[in-house]
């Protein structure tokens, strides 16, 4: 009787070795794929909208052509940050109780706060007051209900004088300024929610919000990349190589500062070996060895170092479509490493017990809401979100007056001059 | 060196004093009147939180693994069938050393199958080989800095005024975030209504002067249950305190856990 039964419980989890807690030894971790989108997305947002600071705080001319992209793509995927940790809820119409009545002590709680703060007062107010001439420009020559969009979008505000325009500026530009801090806060918190977890000696890490911030900001430039190369291809334009190879430079500099904090956590976890030691070296080297050793380290880390590396000592002795074949394929590897990175730490930190004693395998389903189907559903949404974005607000077809006056007769850049 | 207090500063302090003064037991009488309210929804209407401490023990050296204790706590909480247990016994198996290994001891084997209700399967070596087989209960570790209630975001899970962490069935969101926080995973996603659970010591029962049903069935007294605020000296769990030196499970997590073992070796976490 006791082996029969005994054997049940093998047939139900037979993916499980060692020990695991009766209440772990679930068939799928309890975070699952969308919790691994939730913090991808969120360092895209936080990473797009750094590289834009580039250009409005620290001046950064050549990268003007990707001024409005980068924006409308932290925006574009601001707005489906937070689905997945809505479809992830048990309850998910009671999602606002964690701004109505928020627990303080909680990381997870001050969440809604620092998003609305994040959407609200700085990415759509700086989209805004950045925009905000153009609208009134469009909303008169654009006809139909584009036209009426354009009007919607100008809120009355029709002024367009020098002076009004200046103060769009100068409010554009103290926006961006607090923008900036507001997106160390909105990624370095989400990596806090993991960092926090004493109970689990993967997560609970000090360096965590570091690391999270530092990735973000990577993952956003190559995602900043791979949209302006992927937008002039489609738009069959030249692309303006001083700003990709500006992008290139903050690339690798963001990617070597990342690689040496994520190598210090490393290097800190293994001379320490604290409890929980052994197993996190099993799962580095048997559960996760394809998402860490080779996405993370060698695809998403290592080889783009290599490539972006190389572009800086030899810039100008390699072509221009080698260059940009370099750049592309380093923005594509980086995204898919980060991808594997956040993967390794929320899927990673649940693939062994609490007790220590045992470590599970996980196969994602296809279908469900924590299945394959899903997370691309949500991978592809911004992008869709983007596109609708770009037609409306970057469209070749609309002239344009920027925050900054554009520096040359227009093919060059993603912004035709204002005719 | 002599310390310069101005006018301002010394103003500012003392409104500082008084204002701190008049909040703190503000905050804690509303607080309390907070707790009370949400306490009452699972006792009866006479029940008064702060008038209780409830505590729970574990001799290890008593339990006989036969798991009537998980079983009951799952017919009594109606405890959803599968891999969802408020309280379970693990069987722990330490073997002899290899002869010349120079180690003082042998393996760790841990199993728990269905949450030790229906017993555990034979060793999977000969007795000879074993150097010491005993059983550990496992529940709710009672913390006195919970990180499942520091963490819920809604504070839908909270420390009662008696010693109980509970979980307010109607306000969770099911978000799990107190599940990964519990480094005694004893907290799990019920799949029936989406909302996190967990070992609320049968707050239904002790209420009512009832002992929780893992207590109430066990054949050993291998679980102690008492009112820290009601106990006499020869009460068990006055006893088991006199009678025993004490471990908690995890203690450099600093979560101090009220729920305290006797017998039980290292290797159990």
């Amino acid at each position: 009787m006791t082996n029969t039964l005994t054997n049940i419980v093998e047939e139900v989890m037979p993916h499980f070795e060692g020990y695991a807690y009766p209440n772990e030894a679930t068939l799928q971790p309890l975070w699952s794929v969308l919790i691994v989108l939730y913090p991808y997305i969120t360092g895209l947002v936080a990473g797009a909208f750094i590289m834009a600071s580039l250009v409005r705080v620290f001046n950064v001319k050549a990268l003007e052509p990707v001024y409005r992209l980068s924006m409308l793509t932290a925006f574009a995927f601001l707005l489906c940050a937070p689905l997945p940790l809505l479809f992830h809820l048990g309850h998910p119409e009671r999602c606002f109780e964690v701004m109505m009545t928020p627990h303080l002590t909680s990381p997870m709680a001050i969440f809604g706060f620092v998003y609305a703060w994040y959407l609200m007062a700085v990415l759509l107010l700086e989209l805004w007051f950045d925009y905000r001439r153009d609208f009134v420009a469009w909303s008169e020559s654009t006809p139909g209900f584009q036209g009426l969009l354009y009007r919607l979008f100008t809120v009355g505000v029709m002024d367009e004088s020098d002076a009004s325009v200046q103060l769009d500026h100068k409010i554009g530009h103290i926006l961006s300024v607090v923008g900036i801090p507001s997106a160390f806060l909105l990624h370095g918190y989400v990596g806090f929610i993991f960092g926090s977890v004493k109970a689990n000696p993967w997560w609970g890490n000090v360096l965590m919000p570091i690391i999270f911030i530092m990735s973000a900001m990577v993952s956003g430039i190559a995602l900043c990349v791979f949209n302006y190369m992927v937008l002039t291809w489609i738009r069959r334009k030249t692309v303006d190589m001083k700003c990709l190879d500006v992008m290139g430079m903050y690339l690798f500099y963001a990617l070597v500062v990342d690689a040496a904090i994520e190598a210090l956590d490393w290097i800190h976890r293994i001379y320490s070996a604290e409890e929980g030691f052994q197993v996190m070296q099993y799962m580095a080297r048997e559960k996760l060895f394809y998402t860490l050793s080779l996405g993370q380290v060698a695809c998403g880390t290592l080889i783009p170092l290599f490539l972006l590396g190389l572009l800086q000592l030899i810039r100008r002795r390699v072509p221009e479509i080698q260059r940009r074949r370099m750049y592309f394929s380093s923005a594509m590897l980086i995204l898919i490493g980060v991808l594997a990175m956040r993967w390794n730490v929320v899927i990673g930190g649940q693939l062994f017990s609490k007790s220590l004693r045992g470590v599970m395998g996980y196969k994602m389903e296809f279908t469900g809401l924590e299945g394959w189907l899903m997370g691309g559903v949500l991978l592809c949404l911004p992008f869709v979100i983007l596109t609708v974005f770009v037609k409306l607000f970057l469209s070749e077809r609309l002239p344009t007056g920027g925050h900054v006056p554009p520096r040359d007769a227009g093919a060059q850049t993603l912004r035709p001059a204002r005719s | 060196m002599k310390n310069k207090v101005s006018r301002r500063n010394l103003l500012g302090r003392i409104g500082a004093a008084v204002a701190g003064l008049l909040a703190a037991p503000a905050a804690k009488a509303a607080k309390t009147i907070t707790q009370k309210v949400l306490v009452s929804a699972n006792a009866p209407k006479d029940y008064d939180p702060s008038k209780h401490r409830w505590v729970m023990a574990v001799d290890a050296n008593r339990c006989i693994g036969c798991g009537f204790c998980a079983e009951a706590c799952k017919k009594e909480n109606h405890v959803p069938e599968g891999p969802y247990f408020r309280t379970w016994v693990e069987r722990y198996i330490i073997t002899k050393p290899k002869p010349g290994s120079g180690a003082a001891r042998g393996e760790t084997l841990v199993d728990c199958p269905d949450g030790g209700i229906h017993g555990y399967p034979e060793a999977p070596m000969p007795k000879e080989e074993i150097q010491h087989s005993f059983f550990v209960p496992k529940l709710c570790n009672l913390c006195k800095h919970s990180p499942c209630v520091q963490v819920c975001p809604v504070g839908a899970t909270f420390d009662a005024p008696d010693g109980a962490v509970l979980i307010d069935p109607k306000y969770c969101i099911g978000c799990g975030f107190c599940i990964q926080a519990c480094p005694y995973g004893c907290r799990f996603l019920s799949p029936v209504t989406k909302t996190a659970e967990k070992c609320t010591l049968c707050y239904h029962r002790i209420t009512r002067g009832l002992k929780p049903a893992c207590v109430e069935v066990c054949p050993t007294q291998a679980r102690i249950f008492g009112d820290l605020k009601n106990s006499k000296p020869d009460d068990p769990i006055q006893q088991f305190y006199q009678n025993n030196l004490v471990t908690s499970l995890k203690p450099h997590l600093g979560t101090e856990p009220r729920l305290f073992y006797a017998g039980i070796d290292k290797e159990v976490r």
